[in-house]
């Protein structure tokens, strides 16, 4: 079922954008996802220099004028350094400046805590107008490029160029999750996530299911807006719900999730796994993942042991 | 020499009277920053007398960006000279449905964008210039700070990319009144010697009296000073300039009055332009 996608998000990116001239590629010199199209794109490329606030006030302006900015920065200074003018000069103005982050949550790998953007979420949905697009891998992120660079909105997204976890439905709208195919119906656990453990969400889902529980997996893609039909629904057919993230628990899919159940009249147990108000350990993607207890395994055993499933 | 005459001077200072009176009318309705206002009102009525081409609608306007927000109130006094928005908008100043507060809402025709937290219109402003040149627009971009607001980091860093791409459509002016919020600028973050600053981060720099519309029109006729260089105008100015009760006082930078205060103020303001008619 792994495969790969033959296309990188560079040359899917160039593909999308190269004959629509109101396109425009920008970094504050972050060019790690985009290091060829400098040549190809010419003067539709703009480096700013080291300086998020300016690289998103020039977005801002050249917005406002009609074109569509792909702005390139490391997640955690372009959402923190930059917050304020993402607010006031984008996203208040619902303008189309779309924010490609990279190294966000556990890709961030052994930069340490300066690098780590572990909140960058639930900062970026306080934002009005804001789409917040986490793709789990390469293929889920090319596959849903498309869709929100030609949305009206100012956009978010957690670059992922990690081989895929599964093979990927198209998608069917900004907004809109993936389920991945298994059990259906009335099931002992639902298992959401997005991103970066989105794989290893769904080996706790295979373990779960050699185990004999009744398991739903779903692949959020977007934190904002949410899938509230397919949330909803999951969560009546579904005895434990489970969250998956590389974030804090603070204001991303947890904290999203149990607003909507609240909203909803819903009551079911929320189990959070996810980072717990602390950096962590930076090391390669695949020490950190297993030095924090996030493999597979490690959220099966935590699911069944910790996670209330008979409570 | 200047591009304007006496006659149109006298003209000029005429609307900027009239422009002043209706910003201390609005601040006897929940007050307003006079001081700044009163500051940039000058060098605004004449970016959009003579110089800023195209209605808001036009999309091959130039763009005027006023980054020192709190100083709206001379930029709403000017539309309504103008005729793009209506007087009314004294009498209902700071009710909640009017869309008038303290800084720019770009529901109000002629606004481009929000402003008032500071050091963010500067990149903005070279956006948009960097746009009109890419789409060959022969278009202009005006950005007005303050000169407390060049504290910010944010400006530098903007006007670093403005050189880098030789952003001659793009000129920043400064409010130099030197006083911010509450104190001289000397005294807390020492601009001086401001021009020299402008020049080595690579713009052409021009430094006026910001309330001689002799010297501001001739310094804006001269736009751009040299090709491929942003431009700079450091426009000295008096905070509360017409009003030698207020004029540079820390205290005087919001004011809320009174309409008895209002109709004293602008009984001095008359007596002062009276005897100041012609003489700039």
């Amino acid at each position: 079922m792994i495969t790969q996608l033959a296309v990188s998000y560079e040359e899917h990116l160039y593909n999308l954008i190269k004959d629509s001239p109101d396109f425009m590629v920008m970094t504050s010199e972050n060019r790690s996802s985009i290091r060829g199209l400098p040549p190809l794109l010419g003067e539709r490329f703009i480096d700013t220099g080291i300086s998020e606030q300016t690289l998103l006030g020039v977005a801002a302006g050249l917005a406002m004028r009609g074109r569509i900015p792909i702005v390139h920065a490391i997640g955690a200074f372009i959402t923190m350094r930059g917050y304020e003018f993402i607010r006031t000069d984008i996203s208040l103005q619902n303008l189309p400046v779309k924010i490609a982050a990279s190294f966000t949550g556990l890709l961030s790998e052994a930069n340490g805590p300066t690098h780590q953007a572990v909140e960058d979420i639930a900062l970026m949905r306080t934002m009005p107008n804001m789409v917040i697009f986490c793709p789990s891998d390469e293929q889920d992120l090319n596959l849903g490029l498309d869709i929100v660079l030609r949305s009206d909105c100012p956009a978010y997204i957690r670059l992922n160029h990690l081989p895929c976890a599964v093979q990927h439905e198209p998608f069917s709208g900004i907004g809109k999750a993936e389920i991945i195919k298994g059990d259906s119906g009335q099931c002992d656990i639902a298992i959401f996530s997005y991103g970066t453990l989105f794989k290893e969400a769904v080996k706790s889902c295979y373990i779960l299911k050699e185990l004999g529980y009744k398991v739903r997996i779903i692949n959020l893609r977007f934190l904002q807006p949410l899938d509230e039909e397919l949330l909803t629904e999951a969560a009546l057919n579904s005895g434990l719900l489970v969250t998956v993230e590389d974030h804090y628990k603070q204001g991303a899919l947890y904290t999203a999730l149990c607003e909507l159940l609240i909203e909803k009249g819903i009551s079911r147990r929320v189990y959070p796994i996810c980072l717990y108000d602390k950096w962590f350990a930076p090391a390669t993607l695949e020490d950190i993942i297993a030095y924090e207890g996030l493999r597979g395994e490690h959220i099966a055993h935590n699911i069944i042991s910790k996670g209330g499933f008979n409570a | 020499m200047s591009s304007i005459g006496t006659i149109e001077i006298e003209r000029l200072q005429n609307l900027a009277l009239e422009a002043r009176r209706m910003i201390l009318m609005a601040a006897s309705r929940g007050g307003c920053f006079v001081g700044s206002a009163f500051s940039a009102v000058d060098i605004i009525l004449y970016l959009y007398e003579h110089f800023l081409k195209g209605t808001p609608e036009d999309n091959n306007r130039d763009y005027f960006f006023l980054s020192k927000g709190h100083a709206v109130a001379a930029l709403y006094s000017v539309l309504t000279l103008k005729g793009l928005i209506s007087k009314d908008w004294i009498n209902n100043h700071l009710s909640p449905l009017s869309n008038i507060y303290w800084h720019p809402n770009t529901n109000i025709r002629g606004v481009e964008t929000p402003s008032g937290s500071l050091g963010h219109l500067p990149a903005l402003a070279a956006g948009v210039a960097l746009d009109l040149k890419m789409s060959g627009s022969k278009a202009r971009v005006i950005v007005l700070t303050g000169d407390g607001e060049l504290n910010e980091g944010s400006v530098w860093e903007a006007f670093l990319f403005a050189q880098s791409q030789g952003l001659d459509n793009l000129t920043v002016v400064v409010d130099r009144n030197m006083l911010q919020a509450n104190m001289p600028t000397e005294t807390l973050i020492p601009l001086e010697p401001l021009k020299d600053k402008f020049e080595a981060f690579g713009f052409s720099v021009s430094q006026i009296q910001g309330h001689n519309f002799s010297e501001i029109s001739e310094t804006f006729s001269s736009l751009p000073m040299s090709d491929k260089r942003p431009n700079a105008i450091i426009a000295c100015t008096v905070r509360g300039k017409g009003l030698p009760s207020i004029d540079n006082r820390l205290d005087r930078w919001f004011m809320r009055i009174s309409q008895e205060e209002a109709e004293n103020l602008i009984a001095e303001l008359e007596c002062y332009h009276r005897q100041g008619v012609g003489v700039l």
